[in-house]
């Protein structure tokens, strides 16, 4: 948890969450689960997988992570949805949809 | 610096995971390519005008945002940003800033076509070095798909609902990117989702480094509002492209440049058959609405060839 988090429950008193509602870190959100809006899930078949990276920019929730060697790396399921645009814009099929 | 797609996605992202955005929607991804484009040592100060890029990426106390973010209202994202920008200037002028800021301005077509208008066409006059990028996604999406001057014709929206007797929207799609171009800006782009994102990251690295005033329009596909699958989000921008609907340019100086023409210009039904918003078009007796849209989008291509060839 973050030194700046106040709490947020629905009773709290506005003296007790930060001035002017302000937040004083970058990223904070990296802690909220958006995974569980989840139906259908990514799955990469590495063997059909050429590395041409056209997937990673497409993704609206930067679950492909390209690693310090400028491969891709598995899914983030963190913060995936599932909308699928990945496994369309792979020229090569390597990515599924599965329930 | 010729773009390279791998080291582009190497230097990591400065929208953070964990926003709200729907499943499969345009604009984060608008967003997160724009801020790759910066260099990484600078630092940015981000605007956005009210929205669902607002609403899903700043719920208190989560932020999306790796850099500085202000909350404005609706109608002030442009205003914000040439005060901060201005701010900026008078403290470096004064020694007590160092770092680099570059100043982007975000916001939906509502908050850049409608309501965002007067302020950002001041910016844009008084030639604040900032970009302003609107992602347009068509209608005002974030309060459930009512039509905006951005709405394209004849497209179903909830407050120009398709009937027996109106046909969806009545009134052809304002062209904001040639209003821009009118204030006499350094730069103006247009762009989307294409392949490797190359049209997009060099037009936003463009724009940022382009002192003085810049603005950029991505078409950024709203799965909800178009009524289309979200896994079609490449295909739809695709077809935009070919289809000439959603051409790819850009005006620096005053000076068009096509960046992609299409080796065959398709119909303008491959777009349009893959939205439900345009479904009814496809009916018996609606063919009349293809051709008008046909006939636009054919006036609107030639005119923007003929620019590109003035020298």
């Amino acid at each position: 948890m973050s030194k700046y988090e106040k709490n947020t429950a629905p009773d709290v008193k506005w003296q007790d969450i930060t001035l002017a509602a302000d937040v004083f870190e970058g990223g904070t959100s990296a802690a909220i689960e958006t995974g569980d809006w989840r139906t259908i899930k990514p799955v990469i078949d590495w063997d059909k997988c050429k590395q041409c990276l056209l997937c990673a920019p497409a993704c609206p929730d930067m679950s492909i992570p390209v690693m310090a060697d400028g491969k891709r790396g598995d899914f983030d399921y963190f913060f995936c949805k599932g909308c699928g645009i990945c496994a369309n814009a792979c020229p090569f099929g390597a990515i599924t949809m599965v329930k | 610096m010729a773009y390279n797609l791998k080291e582009n996605l190497m230097q990591g992202d400065r929208l953070s995971g964990g926003h709200r955005f729907c499943a499969g929607c345009g604009s984060p991804i608008a967003i997160r390519t724009v801020l790759r484009a910066l260099n990484p040592e600078d630092q940015a100060v981000i605007c956005s005008a009210t929205g669902c890029a607002e609403v899903s990426t700043f719920i208190y106390p989560y932020t999306a945002w790796k850099d500085s973010f202000i909350h404005n209202a609706f109608e002030n994202a442009g205003a914000t940003m040439s005060g901060v920008e201005t701010a900026y200037r008078a403290l470096k002028k004064r020694g007590k800033i160092d770092e680099t800021y570059k100043f982007i301005a975000f916001g939906g077509d509502g908050g850049t076509y409608d309501i965002g208008f007067q302020s950002l066409s001041g910016a844009m006059e008084r030639g604040h070095d900032m970009v302003y990028v609107c992602y347009d996604n068509e209608a005002y999406m974030n309060t459930g798909i009512q039509r905006s001057s951005s709405t394209p014709m004849f497209a179903d929206t909830t407050t120009t609902p398709q009937g027996k007797v109106v046909p969806g929207k009545q009134q052809n799609k304002k062209d904001l990117t040639k209003i821009m171009v009118a204030h006499g800006i350094p730069y103006v782009a247009q762009s989307t989702f294409i392949s490797n994102f190359k049209d997009l990251s060099e037009k936003a690295h463009k724009a940022i480094y382009t002192p003085g005033a810049a603005f950029l329009n991505v078409m950024a596909p709203c799965p909800r509002g178009w009524r289309y699958p979200s896994e079609k989000m490449m295909e739809v921008t695709k077809a935009a492209v070919e289809t000439c609907v959603w051409p790819l340019y850009e005006v620096i100086e005053g000076k068009y440049t096509i960046n992609y023409r299409p080796k065959e210009k398709k119909p303008v039904e491959e777009y349009l058959k893959m939205q439900g918003r345009f479904a009814h078009m496809f009916k018996p007796g609606n063919e009349w609405m293809i051709e008008t849209v046909q006939k636009h989008i054919d006036a609107k291509w030639e005119d923007l060839q003929n620019l590109a060839e003035i020298k």
